[in-house]
Order: structure tokens, then C-alpha cells, then sequence
């Protein structure tokens, strides 16, 4: 077996939307990454994915239960303190909307050089720029890039830079939430093969949290899917496409559209009603390395 | 059936400092009343651009270059702002993207839905408003209207929100809705929701839909037709069976070739090589030549004229003349998984 990397017990965190109200955005969620592993995080808008990614990248202070982080729990402030320099050079996270998350009046060049600055990394390349330079060639541009800035690119690019800041540091893990939302088809599978090609040449474990199926199945190990804040069901991806067992897998299954007027046409929504997610339940294991939300006693709910 | 809408050889431009963006470039297509037209394109083809020059909803830097827009028998392309304001909502309505910025936070959205019938039925009385407000919820399948009828905007999730936008546009029966990407900001679940919501509204009312959208993936379910546009042209068009089971076009291949449903396990996914070129100064020639492997020498020197492929199958490729070297395409039928 290989070593976890990541380990997230009875995560829990809620939002306090007036005095009274509370919203419980996570609820008890716990599972494993192995070191080197892709890992897709699905579900609906408002199911807390976004949330656990936050709560692991320490953006949010959980609730509730405790994040390991190559055995660091990185919620306990002192522990955090200790390992700041490692979590913070290790970890890194490229978000959904990369207008917002790349500094407009920053070159690509400077947005790419900014953490190795900020972290003192003396960079293999030489020079920051020169390390730059590599970083962006990586990600598919060229060195007539450098000193552009991010208004001046196309979505799919802009992205490319985000990834390559992300990389500069030579990270064991990212976090990428949603990063292909905002792009067109044939960006996305650009953006997808990037992924998966930078992922085996540098073996990073990865966190992909998305909303969109297809792509999960395509590049993920394992899945995870969530629901109203709980995690309902954890697969192997082929295991879990082909034998989805949780009502609410089965609906998002059922929503992926299928390019092909005839199959698509006749295609049913399966339906869920998320009230029936009952507070006690426990992830069983229906076979192997495959486990499901389950009441305490029957079918899976 | 009479055409609805008949556009033809219509060419948009843009001034700007740097000089003339041609944003849409000769295109020709006719739209049948109760029919939904899907127009496929990657984002700067000039698909929105397109649906906002029928609705003449541009800037003032935007100039119809050539072409007419019929509608209903009407030539409307000379048409000034006062006479389209008579025909938008009777005719037209849209759908944009995103709901949250389509609709007004401040005000109720029974309210603005309300605002809507008011502007179109300047006379009718508050209760025939409601009633008719009532109605239109109902329609868009938002559930307890009376209840929900007080309710802002930031009460409502995605897709009520989007059923909202909907309800607004509707308010006018308009003969054709405009719907641009009406699912991209939205769900897995939701969208195929809304996607069915707009077919059922389609069949109930008659109401022609174009239907914008990136994604082939997403409008099998609902296109009747769909056009594929490529750097301000159309490149192929033709009924939904004929462009998903056998389409012709190098671009079209792409795209399809381009979603994961069509990708083989363990190889890359099918990206199509290089960038859409500058419409600033486009190519001579087929705009798709460069990023094209199956590009003949001509493709650069020459712009291909719509080649028939059937009667209602057109695409503009080389491939598809007679002294072309024949091309087996790379997908056939339907997908391969």
C-alpha cells in the first residue's frame, strides 16, 4: 500500500448566515489520498466540495475534525506554525476563475516568479525568470508570454499561467477547484491532457474537484462523490461509472449529456430527493476499495 | 412551413483603433417557426455576436457591413432602434447566461416578471397581470407561484433563477427566443432540467429557439438543427442526426473528437492544434486551413463555398468537391465508447 498523503477525518464546517441560522456546508466527511493519485471530488453546486478543498488549503478553519497533511494536523495552530514553511511550499491550488485569482497589473512573468520570491527557493533554472521561462514552456507557451498580462489572454491561457505559478514550486500536492468550468470543449481537453501529462512527469497528488462527469472519468483514479454537505460515495472511477450504488451517484450519472441525439433523446433523469439523506449514516464497503453512505440498518440512502 | 427567419449573407464588423474586426462573415441560414436552430462555436466565433445583430442589440461601433435579416417576410436589416423596439419582446426575447446579472437584485422577481407583461400589454388591468405572472411561473415550472412571487432573486437557486430569466423572456410570446448558453452556469442536473423546460415550451407554445452553446455535448438533446460556426462563418450546418452521425467538416470533427465522452481510456484527449486566427485580419482563404490535417493546398489560396451534402446538409470544405483526395473521418456514427 502506499503512504496516505492526506487524511481527512469527520471534516466538518459550517457558515452563519444570521444570528440563528447556521448552514452546515460540511458534514463528518473523511477519506484518504495515496500519495501520487488523482482524486476527483464531485457534486452540485453548494454540496461543500469547494469548502473541504478551502478547509484542507487551511483558507478555512474547520469546525470540527482533523486534516493530516503528511501526518501535520494542519488545523492545530501550533502544529501549523511548526510546518509552515513545508505547507505552504508543498501544497499549492489553482481555482476555478483564473481572471480573479491572477493579479492584472502583475506580468506573467512576475505572477510566475511571486512565490519562489516570496519563499526564498533559490530556482534550479538559474534565475527566477530563466525558471520562469521553463515553468511557462511546460504548460505549452513560449517566452513571448513572459511579459504579457493577464487581460491580454484567452481563458484557456490565462489558466496555463495559473498552473505554471502553481508548479513553480514544485508541489507533492494540488488542489485545482474547478479549474475547466469557465473554458470551452476544446480548451478543456488541452487543459485536461496538460493535467494528466504534468501529473506523470512529476507525480504530484491531485485534488480535482469538478462538476462535470465526463472529465472526472476520464481523468481520475478515484472519486469521491458529495450531497448536502456529506460524502456519499467513494470509488475506484471505473468501479464507480460502472457500478454506481448510492441514488444520488446514479442521479448525476444519469445527468451527464451524451453527444448523440438518439441515446440523449431518450435519456431519463433519475431523481433523488436529498431529504431522504438521513443525519445517521456510515460509509460501508459494498466491495472492494468501493464504499457507500448507508443508514445504520438496510439499502443505501 | 414558411421561414420565420431568413438571414442571409450577412456580415458584422467592429471598428476599433486597431482597424476593422470582422465579426461575422457571410452567413446564410433560415429558421422555421417551432424549430430549435443549436449554433456551435468556441467562444470568439462570433456566435453572440450573430444573435445580437438579429435582435439589433450592438454597440454603435458595430456595423451590418452587407446581408439582410427577413423576418416573417419583413426586411428588417435598415431597421432604426425605434422600430425594433415595436418588434422586440413580440418577436424576440433572450435568455442570457447568467441569471444573477440578468436579473435586478433590488426588486421581487414576480415583480420584474410582472414588469415584463406590463411593458408588452401596456393596458392590462393589476389582477390580469398577476394572473398572467401566475401563469408564467407555471409555465417555466417553478413550483407555488403565489408563494414564490415576493421572493428576490437571491432566494432562488441557479436554475430558478434561470427559469425566472426564462419567465421574463416569455412574458412577450415571442415567436423566437434567443437562448445564449442558458446551462453553462449551471449543474449537470439542473441543466438537463432546463434543456427540457425549453423543449417543452418550444412544443407547448410554437416558440422558435436558437439555441447558443460551446458544447455538442449539450444541445443533442433539444437541437433540431445545428450550425457549426468557425472564426464569423458558418462552416456546417445540417439536422442533428446528420451532423452527429456524420458530419463532414474537418472543425466539426474536432469538436466532437474533443469531448472526454469520445476519448479512448488511457490515450490524450483529441485537442485541435493552435489558436482561432486574428479576426482583425483573417486568413485568405479557409480561416480553418492551418489548424486543419486534412488542409489541401487550396484551403490556403481559396475560401470554400457551401458544398450540399444533402437537403438540408451543407458544409463549407474542400473535402467535400468532387477532385478532392477522399478522407476517411475519424469518428463514424455516434460515439465510440
Amino acid at each position: 500500500m502506499s503512504e496516505t498523503i492526506l487524511d481527512v477525518q469527520h471534516l466538518t464546517h459550517q457558515f452563519r448566515l444570521t444570528k440563528h441560522t447556521t448552514i452546515r456546508a460540511v458534514d463528518d466527511v473523511s477519506f484518504q489520498l495515496q500519495r501520487g493519485e488523482i482524486f476527483g471530488l464531485v457534486g452540485e453546486s453548494g454540496s461543500g466540495k469547494s469548502t473541504v478543498a478551502r478547509c484542507i488549503m487551511n483558507l478555512y478553519r474547520p469546525a470540527g475534525g482533523r486534516i493530516f497533511y503528511r501526518g501535520v494536523n494542519v488545523c492545530d495552530p501550533k502544529q501549523y506554525r511548526m510546518h509552515k514553511n513545508m505547507l505552504q511550499t508543498t501544497r499549492q491550488m489553482i481555482f476555478q476563475d483564473s481572471t480573479s485569482s491572477l493579479n492584472q497589473r502583475m506580468t506573467v512573468a512576475d505572477i510566475i516568479m511571486e512565490p519562489m520570491a516570496i519563499n526564498h527557493i533559490a530556482p534550479p533554472g538559474g534565475s527566477l525568470r530563466a525558471e520562469a521561462e521553463r515553468q511557462l514552456h511546460d504548460v505549452g507557451m513560449d517566452a513571448s508570454y513572459l511579459n504579457k498580462y493577464p487581460p491580454e489572454l484567452s481563458g484557456g491561457m490565462r489558466q496555463r499561467v495559473a498552473i505554471a505559478r502553481a508548479l513553480s514550486m514544485e508541489p507533492d500536492f494540488i488542489v485545482a477547484d474547478e479549474p475547466i468550468a469557465s473554458l470551452d470543449v476544446s480548451i478543456q481537453a488541452q487543459i485536461i491532457n496538460l493535467f494528466k501529462h504534468l501529473q506523470a512527469e512529476h507525480g504530484f497528488t491531485f485534488l480535482f474537484i469538478a462538476h462535470d462527469l465526463a472529465v472526472v472519468k476520464y481523468l481520475c483514479d478515484r472519486v469521491g462523490v458529495m450531497c448536502h454537505g456529506k460524502l456519499v460515495e467513494i470509488a475506484p472511477a471505473a468501479e464507480l461509472f460502472a457500478h454506481p450504488a448510492h441514488p444520488y451517484t446514479k442521479l448525476l450519472l444519469s445527468a451527464v449529456p451524451i453527444p448523440d441525439p438518439r441515446l440523449e433523446r431518450a435519456r431519463v433523469l433519475q431523481t433523488f430527493d436529498p431529504s431522504d439523506l438521513q443525519d445517521t449514516g456510515e460509509m460501508r464497503e459494498i466491495c472492494r476499495d468501493h464504499f457507500a453512505r448507508m443508514p445504520v440498518e438496510g439499502v443505501p440512502h | 412551413m414558411a421561414e420565420l427567419l431568413e438571414v442571409k449573407n450577412l456580415s458584422v464588423s467592429f471598428e476599433t483603433a486597431q482597424g476593422e474586426i470582422q465579426a461575422v462573415r457571410d452567413v446564410s441560414f433560415s429558421l422555421k417557426s417551432g424549430e430549435v436552430l443549436a449554433i456551435i462555436g468556441e467562444s470568439g466565433c462570433g456566435k453572440s455576436v450573430l444573435c445580437k445583430s438579429i435582435m439589433k442589440l450592438l454597440c454603435n461601433k458595430a456595423r451590418i457591413k452587407s446581408g439582410s435579416i427577413t423576418v416573417d417576410g419583413v426586411d428588417i436589416t435598415r431597421y432604426r432602434e425605434r422600430d425594433m423596439q415595436k418588434l422586440r419582446g413580440r418577436l424576440f426575447s433572450m435568455v442570457f447566461q447568467d441569471p444573477m446579472t440578468a436579473l435586478n437584485p433590488t426588486m421581487t422577481v414576480g415583480s420584474q416578471i410582472a414588469e415584463a407583461v406590463r411593458v408588452h400589454h401596456p393596458g392590462m388591468s393589476r389582477d390580469a397581470v398577476y394572473q398572467r405572472v401566475i401563469a408564467l411561473m407555471e409555465l417555466v415550472g417553478i413550483e407555488r407561484p403565489d408563494e414564490r412571487y415576493g421572493l428576490y432573486p437571491y432566494h432562488f437557486s441557479g436554475g430558478m433563477r434561470q427559469r425566472s430569466v426564462m419567465a421574463i423572456a416569455l412574458a412577450s410570446a415571442p415567436k423566437i427566443l434567443f437562448a445564449d448558453e442558458p446551462t453553462t452556469s449551471l449543474d449537470v442536473t439542473i441543466q438537463a432540467q432546463i434543456l427540457d423546460l425549453l423543449r417543452d415550451i418550444q412544443r407547448k407554445l410554437g416558440t422558435a429557439t436558437i439555441l447558443v452553446s460551446h458544447d455538442l455535448g449539450v444541445v443533442a438533446r433539444i437541437a433540431d438543427r445545428i450550425a457549426v460556426m468557425y472564426a464569423g462563418k458558418i462552416v456546417e450546418i445540417g439536422t442533428a442526426e446528420e451532423i452527429y452521425y456524420d458530419p463532414r467538416h474537418p472543425y466539426t470533427w474536432g469538436l466532437m473528437m474533443a469531448l472526454p465522452a469520445y476519448a479512448k481510456a488511457g490515450e490524450p484527449l483529441y485537442t485541435i492544434p493552435g489558436m482561432p486566427p486574428n479576426l482583425l485580419d483573417p486568413p485568405k482563404g479557409d480561416a480553418f486551413a492551418c489548424r486543419n490535417a486534412y488542409a489541401l493546398a487550396i484551403d490556403y489560396e481559396e475560401m470554400p463555398p457551401m458544398f450540399k451534402v444533402s437537403d438540408t446538409h451543407y458544409a463549407a470544405t474542400w473535402l467535400l468537391d468532387e477532385r478532392a483526395p477522399k478522407v476517411t473521418p475519424p469518428l463514424r456514427g455516434g460515439r465510440n465508447v
